[in-house]
């Protein structure tokens, strides 16, 4: 597709989605005048978060890194909305983005089915915990404990090595037993890649403590799930970041009940975040080849130290 | 180990794979539309919903306790018996989205004990048990 053809189709659908909100009818009652009590008409804020979150999926794909990681710290920061429906959001974000690419990623033999299920039990149950911690917990301890984490990841980010063909010698006893390999055509080479992985155990329980921290702050955790199994376990880099697809549509589904249960989802705020980062995502991923990924993903490191530094001040009450 | 193939010799994937790949594209596609037409109906005003639209921005504002007392909205699954509210449409939809995995790892059960799989059949039943146990609301106190 051509860059101008793209811009066109992005002008259209920002078009469309404007002109859904500005000419409803429940709109139009309230004669565009602002909500009572509010400086701006309600419809301003799900917006600028459709807007927002379009852009989000489309520079989410060439960083390399899940929206969800992207939408939590800055529309927690930046928008009006309290911290308890933007994590609820943030997981459905996630959530969908999974169950979005899940399918293909396994049809393609990227996303190992297999190597998903065992960790989604120990992680899904954790994000259960981590979930009712998080909304127990008074907000400005989640927005500081957020910000440490969002800070975290940008140092994972600049440190963090990969290995695209880890040599896995031998697989562990529990790897042996649950058969946890696959095979798969390596786009690049055009080779068929044969894959085991080891160290399960400690795969497990990294992935009990990814589970708790996906549930607590809803931001996904692809940053984590893919250096766990790519450098802890030994996964091939592309079955890695297959897999923690299919993890986190187990995961994040089992947090957002969490959130649905205790009456944390709004619609308003969820359905724009989740239709526009996947109408991004999927430009996004036709960009690929245009864009250049290291200056998008230099762009996202310094966004997200911005906006992680803006969750810690706003957490600690030093920028609120 | 790695040897060059033809791009027609690709690997099969096995066959619970594919199925937990079909479902999961229908169950996401089923639930994708009704979290749409609900949302269409909440922001054109066509049918009543359970917040009304002008009061959220007084609303979103609030800590979850607050906004729980001064909407009335229930929590477990209480939302269930408002499905007729646009919002609450739209969250059936995410609610969807939040269980359709349950079905596909069921539909998986069949193939690995047809083939003696019995750590899979486990893997699958637990996978299944922990979504619908946090659906459940139990844990929650909200059923």
């Amino acid at each position: 597709m051509s860059l101008g053809r793209t811009a066109g189709w992005i002008a259209t659908l920002l078009a469309l989605a404007a002109a859904l909100l500005v000419v409803s009818p429940a709109h139009a009652a309230d004669g565009a005048v602002a909500a009572a009590g509010t400086a701006v008409a309600w419809w301003v804020w799900p917006l600028a978060l459709f807007v927002v979150c379009f852009l989000m999926g489309i520079v989410a794909v060439p960083a390399g890194i899940g929206g969800g990681t992207l939408f939590v710290p800055i529309v927690g920061s930046f928008f009006p909305f309290h911290l308890d429906f933007v994590r609820g959001a943030g997981l459905l974000v996630a959530l969908a983005s999974a169950l979005a690419a899940g399918p293909t990623l396994m049809r393609g033999g990227l996303g190992s089915l297999r190597l998903a299920l065992p960790l989604s039990v120990l992680a899904a149950a954790s994000s259960i915990g981590g979930a009712m911690l998080g909304l127990a917990m008074p907000a400005n301890v989640v927005q500081m404990l957020l910000g440490g984490v969002v800070l975290g990841i940008v140092v994972l980010m600049f440190v963090s090595k990969k290995s695209e063909f880890p040599h896995v010698d031998q697989p562990d006893v529990l790897a042996q037993a649950l058969a946890l390999n696959g095979v798969f055509i390596d786009g690049a080479s055009r080779r068929v890649i044969h894959w085991q992985v080891h160290r399960t155990i400690p795969g497990l329980l990294t992935f009990l403590a990814i589970g708790v921290m996906a549930g607590m702050f809803g931001i996904g955790a692809g940053w984590a799930n893919v250096p766990a199994l790519n450098l802890l376990m030994g996964a091939p880099l592309k079955v890695a970041a297959g897999t923690s697809s299919v993890v986190l549509s187990l995961v994040d589904s089992s947090a957002a009940w969490v959130y649905i249960n205790k009456g944390a989802v709004l619609p308003m705020i969820a359905v724009p975040s989740v239709v526009g980062m996947m109408l991004g995502a999927r430009i996004g991923a036709r960009l690929l080849d245009v864009l250049k990924g290291s200056v998008i993903r230099k762009m996202v490191i310094g966004v997200l130290l911005f906006a992680g530094a803006r969750a810690l001040l706003k957490g600690t009450g030093v920028w609120v | 180990m790695n040897a060059p193939v033809q791009p027609q010799a690709a690997p099969v994937q096995p066959p619970e794979q594919q199925r937990y790949a079909d479902l999961l594209v229908w169950g996401t596609r089923v639930g994708l539309l009704v979290v749409l037409l609900g949302f269409a109906a909440y922001v054109s005003g066509l049918v009543t919903p359970q917040v009304p639209v002008e009061r959220l921005p007084q609303l979103w504002t609030l800590p979850l306790h607050d906004y729980l007392a001064q909407t009335g909205t229930p929590t477990g699954w209480g939302w269930a018996a408002l499905v007729g509210h646009s919002d609450i449409l739209s969250l059936a939809g995410i609610a969807l989205l939040a269980g359709c995995s349950v079905l596909c790892l069921l539909s998986l059960v069949p193939l690995y004990a047809a083939r003696g799989d019995k750590a899979f059949v486990f893997v699958c039943l637990a996978d299944a048990a922990v979504v619908l146990l946090a659906a459940s609301g139990i844990l929650t106190g909200g059923h």
